[in-house]
Order: C-alpha cells, then sequence, then structure tokens
C-alpha cells in the first residue's frame, strides 16, 4: 500500500518539472509531462484499486504513515495516507476526470504562451486535490485543503493582466478563507476533543468521546462545516465560485466543477462518525444544502454567461450532495459526488469548445443554432444537460433520484419537496442554456456569432490565445476525444449506484467503511421509490417542457419584471454582502489608512522632521571662518570667567 | 628699584589683548599664527609676574613648558600653512572653510 503515495507524488514532480525546465521546453514536451504524470496516477490509483479489491471487505483499510511531522507531547500529527475504499474512490475519479481535463487542456491551451505556468499550476492542483483525498488525519488533509485553494487562486487568476481575473482570484481566496477558519478550528477541537486527528482513531473513538448531541460534537460538526461551506461554495459562502469562471475553461471544469468543490462534501463523508453524534450539526448540513440547491438553481435562470449558469448549477448540485450527506446518505453523497463529476466536467468542456470555436465568447445572447455548426460539440453537451437535468438513463438520474429518495425516506419531507422543485428549476435552467446556444437562432439585436466576435476578437484572443476570427467548428481531436470520454462516463455511470436490488455497486464498495445504519428510517418499498423516481422524472420532463414551450415554440410568455429583477440580482445576495460586509470592511480600513497615515506617520515623521530642523539650526555654527570658532572660544572664556567672578 | 607688578599686568593684558584683536580680525594665516603666539607670551609674562610676587619658581617652570610647546607648535602651524598654501595658492584662513556645515 505504499505505492499509494505514489499519487500524488507523481503529479507533484510534474510540477517541480514543468515549473522549473516547462518554459525552455518546447510546448509538445510540457504537455506530455503534465499529461503522462496524471494518467501515472490514475493507473497507480487502479493498482491500488486492484489490490485493495484482492483483500477481504473488512480489511480494505490501510494506514501508510511517511514520516513524524508534529510530534509534540500528546499533540501528534504524522503525515499519512489512509488508503480504504473512500479515498481509492475519490482518487480515481480526480485522477480519471483530471488526466482526461489535462488532455483537453493541451488542446484549448494550445495557443497561450504560458502553457508551462498553466500545466505547472495544474498538476500542483492535481497533486494538492490527491493529497487531500488520501490523506489520513485532518492536519494532512488540511495541507491539500490549502493547496487546493491556492491552486484555484492561482488558475482563476491565471491570465492575471486582466483586472476582472485577478480580482476573482483574490476574492475566491479570500471567501474560501472564511470558511479555512472554521475548518482550522475544527482541527483544534478535534485535537482537544480526541487527543489526535487520525481519521480511523476519530471514528473509533466518536462513540464514546462525543455524547450524541452533546456541545462538543455540534460545535465539531459545524466549524469543519463550515470549512466546508467555503471550499464547497454553499450558503452563504458561494459567492466566489460565479466569478471564479474568470479562469480558464478547464480549470473551471477540473476545479470547480469536479473535483476541489466537492472537496466539502468527501470530508463530511470522512468525518461522518462525528457528524452522527451531532444530529443538529447533520440537519444544518441538509437544510444549507437544500437552500443552496434550488437558491442557486433560480440564480442559474437568470444568467446570460454560459460559464456561470454552470457555476451556478455547479453550487445547486453541491448542494444536493450537502442534503444528501446532511439525512445521511453517504455514499449517495459520493455517488452524486462522482456523477456530478463526469458530467458537470463535461458540460464545461462543452462549453469551452463553443468559447474556443467562437474566440472566447461566453454570453449566450451572443450564441445560437450552434448545433449544425458545433454536432459533436452540441451532442456532448446534450448529454451533460441531460444528466444534470436528470434524465434516464444518464448519470445524473441515478444519482440525484438517489438523493432525493433518500431525503423522503429519512422523513425530510421538506426538504425534498425543495429539492424536487430544485430539480424542476435545474431542468429549466440547462434547457434554456441549450436553447439558447445551440437551437435558437442567434438571438435579436446581436449579428451571428461568427460577425459578432470580430469587434471583440483582440481582446479575447489578446488574452486567452485563441485565434480571432477562426472557422466555427467542433475542437480538434485532442478536446474531442475526453469529451467523448466523459460522455461515456455520463452514460454508464448510472451503474455506479443504481442497481436493482440497492445498494449499488458504490455503496457496496463503501459499505464496509461507512458506519451502518446511517439512514435514520431506512425502510422503502419499491413501490415507494419507482413512485419517487418518477416525480424527480416528471419535474425534470416538465422543465424540458416548460422551455421548449417559452423558448422554442414561443407558445408561453413568461413576464414578470420583479422576479428577472429579482433573479437577475441573484436575491441581492452580493448586493447585501457589499453593503453588510465590504463597505464597513473598507471604511474600517480607510479609517485606519487615515490613522497611520496621520498619526502614525505623523509622529514618526514629525520626529525625524524635528531632529532634521534641530541640525539646520545647529549647522549654521558651523560656518568655517576661524575667527567665529576663535569668537565663540573667547566668548566661552569670558562667560566662565565672569561666572567665577560673580558667582 | 623695581617696576610694580600692575605695570607688568597691564603690559601682558595689552598683549593679550591685541593677539585676540589680530586672532580675531586678521585674514592671513601667518598673521594669525603670529598674534596666537603674541597671546601666549602675554600669559608667560603673566605667569613670570606671579611668580616672583609669590616668591616661588612653580610659574617660572610653566613658562618653559609653555615656550617649548609653543616651539613645536609653530614647526607643526607653519608645515600647515606651507600645505595649505600649497594645494590652494592661499594661506587667507576666510577661504579655507573646508568644515562649513
Amino acid at each position: 500500500m505504499r505505492a499509494a503515495i505514489l499519487i500524488p507524488l507523481f503529479p507533484l514532480a510534474g510540477w517541480v518539472v514543468n515549473g522549473l525546465l516547462g518554459d525552455r521546453w518546447g510546448r509538445r514536451a510540457v504537455a506530455w509531462v503534465a499529461c503522462g504524470t496524471v494518467v501515472a496516477a490514475f493507473a497507480v490509483s487502479l493498482a491500488v484499486l486492484a489490490r485493495l479489491l484482492a483483500l477481504p471487505p473488512g480489511a480494505r483499510s490501510a494506514a501508510v504513515v511517511l514520516y513524524e511531522w508534529i510530534g509534540t507531547g500528546s499533540v501528534r500529527a504524522p503525515l499519512g495516507l489512509l488508503v480504504d475504499p473512500l479515498s481509492v474512490a475519490l482518487a480515481l475519479v480526480v485522477s480519471g476526470v483530471g488526466a482526461l481535463i489535462h488532455i483537453y487542456s493541451v488542446g484549448y491551451m494550445a495557443g497561450d504562451e504560458h502553457i508551462a505556468r498553466y500545466f505547472a499550476y495544474l498538476n500542483l492542483f492535481m497533486a494538492s486535490m490527491l493529497w487531500l483525498v488520501l490523506a489520513g488525519n485532518l492536519v494532512a488533509m488540511f495541507i491539500g485543503w490549502e493547496g487546493v485553494g491556492l491552486c484555484s487562486y492561482l488558475l482563476i487568476a491565471f491570465w492575471f493582466t486582466r483586472p476582472p481575473a485577478a480580482a476573482a482570484g483574490v476574492k475566491a481566496f479570500l471567501v474560501t478563507r472564511l470558511g479555512d477558519v472554521g475548518f482550522l478550528l475544527g482541527i483544534f477541537l478535534a485535537f482537544a476533543v480526541f487527543g489526535t486527528t487520525d481519521f480511523t482513531a476519530m471514528a473509533r473513538a466518536a462513540g464514546s468521546r462525543l455524547p450524541l448531541g452533546g456541545p462538543a460534537a455540534t460545535a465539531l460538526a459545524l466549524l469543519l462545516f463550515l470549512g466546508a461551506t467555503g471550499k464547497s461554495a454553499q450558503l452563504p459562502l458561494y459567492v466566489w465560485l460565479p466569478d471564479a469562471m474568470e479562469g480558464p475553461t478547464p480549470v473551471s471544469a477540473l476545479i470547480h466543477a469536479a473535483t476541489m468543490v466537492t472537496a466539502g462534501v468527501y470530508m463530511i463523508v470522512r468525518m461522518h462518525a462525528v457528524y452522527l453524534r451531532a444530529p443538529l450539526a447533520l440537519d444544518v448540513v441538509a437544510i444549507v444544502g437544500a437552500a443552496t440547491a434550488i437558491f442557486a438553481a433560480a440564480a442559474a435562470l437568470a444568467e446570460p454567461d454560459l460559464k456561470r449558469v454552470l457555476a451556478y448549477s455547479t453550487i445547486s448540485q453541491l448542494g444536493y450532495m450537502f442534503l444528501g450527506v446532511g439525512v445521511g446518505a453517504w455514499s449517495d453523497g459520493i455517488f452524486h459526488l462522482t456523477s456530478h463529476a463526469f458530467f458537470k466536467a463535461l458540460l464545461f468542456l462543452a462549453a469551452g469548445a463553443v468559447m474556443h470555436a467562437l474566440g472566447g465568447e461566453t454570453d449566450m445572447r451572443r450564441m445560437g443554432g450552434l448545433a449544425g455548426r458545433l454536432p459533436a460539440t452540441a451532442g456532448a453537451f446534450a448529454v451533460g444537460a441531460l444528466a444534470l437535468a436528470g434524465i434516464w438513463p444518464f448519470a445524473g438520474f441515478f444519482s440525484k433520484e438517489a438523493i432525493l429518495s433518500d431525503a423522503f425516506r429519512a422523513g425530510r419531507v421538506w426538504l425534498w419537496a425543495v429539492a424536487l422543485a430544485a430539480a424542476g428549476l435545474t431542468a429549466l435552467y440547462i434547457a434554456r442554456a441549450f436553447a439558447l446556444v445551440f437551437v435558437l437562432p442567434p438571438g435579436e439585436g446581436s449579428a451571428g456569432p461568427a460577425g459578432c466576435r470580430e469587434g471583440d476578437a483582440p481582446r479575447a484572443a489578446g488574452h486567452r490565445g485563441l485565434a480571432p476570427g477562426a472557422e466555427v467548428a467542433d475542437p480538434p481531436p485532442v478536446m474531442r476525444w475526453p469529451m467523448g470520454a466523459l460522455a461515456l462516463l455520463t452514460l454508464l455511470g448510472g451503474a455506479l449506484g443504481w442497481s436493482a436490488a440497492r445498494p449499488g455497486v458504490l455503496a457496496r464498495w463503501l459499505g464496509p467503511l461507512l458506519a451502518p445504519g446511517a439512514l435514520r428510517s431506512s425502510e422503502g418499498t419499491h413501490g415507494s421509490e419507482a413512485a419517487l423516481a418518477a416525480a424527480g422524472l416528471a419535474v425534470a420532463v416538465a422543465g424540458i417542457v416548460l422551455v421548449w414551450l417559452v423558448y422554442v415554440r414561443r407558445a408561453l410568455r413568461v413576464r414578470s419584471q420583479a422576479v428577472q429583477t429579482v433573479l437577475a440580482h441573484r436575491f441581492y445576495v452580493e448586493d447585501f454582502y457589499a453593503a453588510a460586509v465590504v463597505a464597513p470592511v473598507r471604511a474600517v480600513a480607510r479609517w485606519a489608512g487615515g490613522f497611520d497615515r496621520a498619526v502614525i506617520d505623523g509622529a514618526v515623521v514629525g520626529l525625524a522632521r524635528a531632529i532634521g530642523g534641530g541640525g539646520a539650526v545647529l549647522r549654521r555654527l558651523q560656518s568655517g571662518y576661524l575667527r567665529h570658532y576663535a569668537a565663540l572660544a573667547l566668548v566661552g572664556v569670558l562667560a566662565l570667567l565672569a561666572y567665577w567672578m560673580w558667582r | 628699584m623695581s617696576v610694580p607688578a600692575p605695570y607688568y599686568l597691564g603690559l601682558s593684558a595689552v598683549l593679550f589683548t591685541l593677539g585676540m584683536a589680530g586672532v580675531l580680525v586678521r585674514r592671513s594665516a601667518l598673521i594669525v599664527f603670529m598674534s596666537v603666539e603674541l597671546m601666549l607670551n602675554a600669559v608667560n609674562l603673566t605667569l613670570v609676574t606671579f611668580a616672583r610676587l609669590r616668591g616661588a619658581v612653580d610659574g617660572q617652570v610653566l613658562v618653559f613648558f609653555v615656550l617649548v610647546v609653543a616651539a613645536v607648535e609653530v614647526v607643526i602651524g607653519l608645515a600647515i600653512i606651507v600645505d595649505i598654501f600649497r594645494s590652494r595658492d592661499t594661506v587667507d584662513v576666510d577661504d579655507v572653510d573646508l568644515l562649513r556645515g
């Protein structure tokens, strides 16, 4: 099992090599190193999976301690890996999807002159993410947790000469940092409660150390969840993710859809033993998840930017995952994480192909009718969209239905209803996006897709390295076949979680690890399950039909200025933050800056000025004339004499 | 038959004042130098006068020291003045103001 350390080490080596030497090598060598290391990590993950499969289900867990990192008295935190079904499943998803996106990037970033820097960051991200999922304790996980945050910042601001990209990078870093404070406090609390942060030890000791529903368990669970809301863009810390779309599209696919943003879900499943001791915290997780799911889905409805639609969609789908783990459906949360990684990465890559064809355009109002010109891209996007909408037999259907039925069977009918409504909105917004981009003729008030780029082409081409005025066509094979592979995974991924007799493959694989009886009321008949699935499917179809009626047939006119305004401002959450958080902080900063300039600087500079002024006065005494000195000596002597005479 | 001490002291005071005035107002380094010597000798006269008055030799011994130091000082001072003249072609003390602040 020690070989598992190679999984993060390969991309780390790629980072070192590309970071140090990439600029001197050709693009081809850089691409080979970057993709090769990630594929190697995937291969090692497969080998580790095979090793685990050879073991009996109860023994599939191995701790690998690399070395004693922190060892002071009772506080011990070794740098160690935990190789078990959960971490290997995540490592496979991360390295597999990551490898496909790396290969896609070779085509997407072909025109960019900083391709070595790009792939170095991307490899560093892969190393951090794989370390995050394989880490054996919370402290080691925190290294990966911060590493992916750093890489997210670096890659969002990859085109740092564009002010919006730089600002988006800073925003993402600062907002996730808010959550990281909670995560760090959670680690400290875990040390205080358990004396260790080793996952296996904590899971074993949770029952005895944490009273059910006690303040320690609730505080620990909520602090860790705060970290998850930051990293996974949940209410109220979601605001950074839509802006993160300033980064290159493969980055959005890899970091902000498939892997990093799901770290929070993974962390909660990893810590599920603690969460089981804190029912209140679990309810908070479920409620936040459901609220985020419907909120972000609604926000996606009015968004004109293709990538931002997908960003809100990611926030919404992450909400589903948190709803799933919030009702104790650990393996279904991981299932949705996996299928979402497949279909959302596919959607982003297809969106990237559209942008690639249009010279960097992301505004859907300036697109339209592209299905004929980009048949492969349209097909890939359609597969992803159907999976996202939850249409049988795509992966998204199975995983979303699993979470919906879990919520229902856990007795959270209200949350189920909210999530069902969100599912309808999901179908609505993704069908709208598909219609605007691929089906409808280019919108009124704008020229055709090829023509409308001319004016903006230099901006996009200059920064994104895309050929201006390029012919609108499907991307090259290096970009097309990762999309094809993801489409296939999206088509087949449902088999991971759904089988005639639940639990499915994934649930059985994770079963020995996750606490049994996680679902609080798991009795459910096949009949009710089928009814729930039918309800979900009906809502999804209804959403698609509604889009067809409104946008394609124009049979219905939906006009509500108030609703549109509220949606366009995303329920004014960002405006609220700007007024309630950003503005006061700015005011304090301005005041502090003024204080610094006036008082602190005033004192320092004033003292220096006083000394300087005194010197300027005293230097007049040094006239350089001999007679002045002599006269001064005379005056001194006379003064002394006078003193002695008249004292 | 001896001259009373106040005459000596008066002469000494006159000589000292002359020397002081020379140091303060003359520009030539040589004259300034001579004025300094004048002041030294005025002080010597005072010392001898008081030594005679008190009937002790301390003051006269001190005069020998002053004479020796003055001789040494003359050697160094003249050397400096010659050097200044070589580098600046002048011995005007007002032109030598490198130490002006």
